[in-house]
């Protein structure tokens, strides 16, 4: 029992780094990001690959963050030279494209056999509880994204975002060089979202492209709107509720009788969605309002 | 004559059909209050947004303090000196008064994120100074009881010195101001009126908009008449309303 709450804790610190790297492009700034899981797919991917090619793991975790906000500079600059509305989409093709590439890239990215045997990070140090450690990375790095964006809220520069997300044609009159900032802020949940896709990687030691389909780019929306998109804090209670209502509800299979597998999957989503309905109704600001700094 | 401050030349303007700037020429001294008036559909705001930078002008050369402005972002325009205001006000609705003061500071170093991890002091120091300046604005625009407030939850006119106050934040050499007594309950006007001929005497140059002929005829000199996209007439507003080409353009009669 206790290995089964150390695993799903570790896990919804994952979720929730993606919904504090989505609350910088979405709740500070008002940019549609469709494609979250595709930076995080490309952390994982990156440091999966380079790790098990024998490249030391710090050199691994440095280029897969690099990597991820390579991406999101590329896809922002190239989105919003374009036209304003043309984020959401290009980040919801990357998505699909990047799933479609892992898959049939084999030569790169093994195709659908995916990453076998990428390392964990220093196993050999922790013989007995290494769940135990690996949840004490995951949550160290969470909090230190928490303190960092945090920082960033408050600062001129978040200032400058939540201006943009209010107005753009005031923000730009004010001065700002909305473009800049955008594609700024985009990086940075790009790069929290590979940071993602680093611990997810090497917590499994295995990945495969099944793992990075849009569905989990919806969960880290609903994370977000449920928490309070704006709120750092939201954030991370977004994804605990939600995480913690998924997972919860696995166990009324034991209780429920006819509750088998994929009517339980079904159930899930229903009440997903339900919660999500009256959230929207009784709370549209979410569970944890934006507050100012 | 002296180069003027705000210099527009053969700029044209259309939405579609519609020819909202048909080869619009106009100065702007340094130190005046130049008004700018014509009936509704004349293309002033066009004007103020192409000069602003926020709409690209089809043609045309638009000189801020000599140098070309046309063609440049609006940021960098504003940059330069130029602030402007909105007819309707857009204020930044989820952040405070105060905040929407301070986005409109200029060369802010923590807007920097370099400089973000690098220079934390440099950084503390300016929005100190940033802040004092952005509160004794608001004490000049009497919005200080309101610092704190979303901006969202101001009255209309409350929103209109808010629009001015922002402006005020990068010390510009010129404000175009759209409108800014529309919506203002008379003491309010009152209020604006002395800020605007206080920051005159400090030097500040207006091209203002407006529709209120009080207003028009208590601060602008000279004023100019806009008429389908084009200067019509231009001089001191007593004359300029006497002229039967501009009875003729509000009234669309001949005179
Ligand atoms: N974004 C736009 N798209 C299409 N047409 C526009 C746009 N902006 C202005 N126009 C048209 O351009 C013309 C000039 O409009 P503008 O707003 O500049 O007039 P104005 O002189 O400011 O009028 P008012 O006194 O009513 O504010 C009008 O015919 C208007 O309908
Ligand atoms: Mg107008």
């Amino acid at each position: 029992m206790t290995g089964y709450l150390v695993a799903i804790a570790t896990l919804v610190g994952i979720r929730a780094l993606l919904a504090l790297g989505l609350n910088v492009q979405w709740g500070f700034t008002g940019l549609v990001n469709l494609g979250v899981v595709a930076f995080f797919g490309v952390g994982a991917y990156t440091a999966g690959l380079l790790a098990v090619a024998g490249v030391a793991l710090p050199a691994a975790w440095a280029a897969a963050i690099v990597a991820s906000a390579l991406a999101g500079a590329l896809l922002a600059t190239v989105a919003l030279r374009l036209r304003e509305d043309y984020l959401a989409i290009v980040t919801l093709g990357f998505g699909e494209v990047l799933r479609l590439f892992l898959l049939n890239e084999a030569w790169l990215t093994r195709g659908a056999n995916g990453i076998t045997g990428i390392p964990r990070p220093l196993r050999s140090w922790f013989p007995a509880h290494y769940d135990l450690f690996y949840l004490g990375l995951v949550l160290g790095c969470v909090a230190l994204i928490y303190l960092a964006l945090e920082r960033l809220r408050r600062s001129p520069f978040g200032r400058a975002l939540r201006a943009i997300r209010e107005d753009e044609t005031v923000a730009t009159v004010a001065g700002k060089n909305i473009v800049r900032f955008k594609v700024q802020a985009f990086v940075i949940g790009a790069a929290v979202a590979g940071l993602a896709g680093i611990l997810f990687g090497h917590y499994l030691a295995y990945i495969e492209p099944n793992m990075f389909v849009p569905q989990e780019t919806l969960f880290v929306w609903l994370a977000l709107i449920l928490g309070g998109s704006g709120n750092n804090r939201g954030a991370i209670l977004g994804a605990v509720v939600l995480l913690g209502l998924l997972e919860g509800s696995r166990f009324a299979k034991d209780v429920i009788p006819f509750l088998t597998g994929v009517r339980l999957a079904a159930a899930q989503q229903m009440l997903v969605g339900l919660l999500l309905v009256v959230l929207m109704i009784k709370r549209p600001e979410g569970l944890l309002p934006e507050r100012a700094p | 004559m002296a180069e003027p401050l705000l210099a527009v030349r053969d700029v044209v303007k259309r939405f579609g059909g519609v020819e909202a700037l048909a080869g619009c020429s106009l100065d702007v001294a340094a130190g005046s209050i130049t008004g700018l008036i014509g009936p509704n559909g004349a293309g002033k705001t066009t004007l103020f947004n192409v000069v602003s930078g926020l709409t690209a002008p089809e043609a045309g050369r638009i000189a801020l303090g000599g140098a070309r402005i046309d063609g440049r972002p609006g940021h960098a325009i504003a940059r330069l000196g130029l602030a402007r205001t909105f007819q309707i006000p857009r204020p930044l609705a989820r952040m405070t008064v105060l905040e929407n003061l301070l986005v409109y500071a200029p060369d802010q170093a923590g807007e920097r994120l370099r400089g973000l991890v690098s220079r934390p002091k440099t950084i503390a120091r300016q929005e100190a100074s940033i802040r004092a300046r952005a509160n004794e604005i608001l004490r000049f625009m009497e919005l200080a009881p309101l610092a704190s407030d979303p901006a969202g939850t101001l009255s209309g006119g409350q929103k209109k010195l808010l629009e001015l106050a922002r402006a005020l934040m990068g010390d510009p050499r010129i404000i175009l101001l759209d409108e800014p007594g529309a919506g203002v309950n008379p003491t309010l006007m009152r209020s604006l009126v002395a800020r605007i001929r206080e920051l005159h005497a400090r030097g500040v140059t207006f091209l203002l908009i407006e529709h209120d002929m009080d207003l028009v005829t208590e601060l602008c000199d000279p004023v100019i008449v806009l008429a389908e996209g084009r200067r019509l007439v231009e001089g001191p507003f007593a004359e300029v309303r006497r002229d039967p080409r501009v009875l003729e353009a509000y009234l669309g009669v001949p005179a």
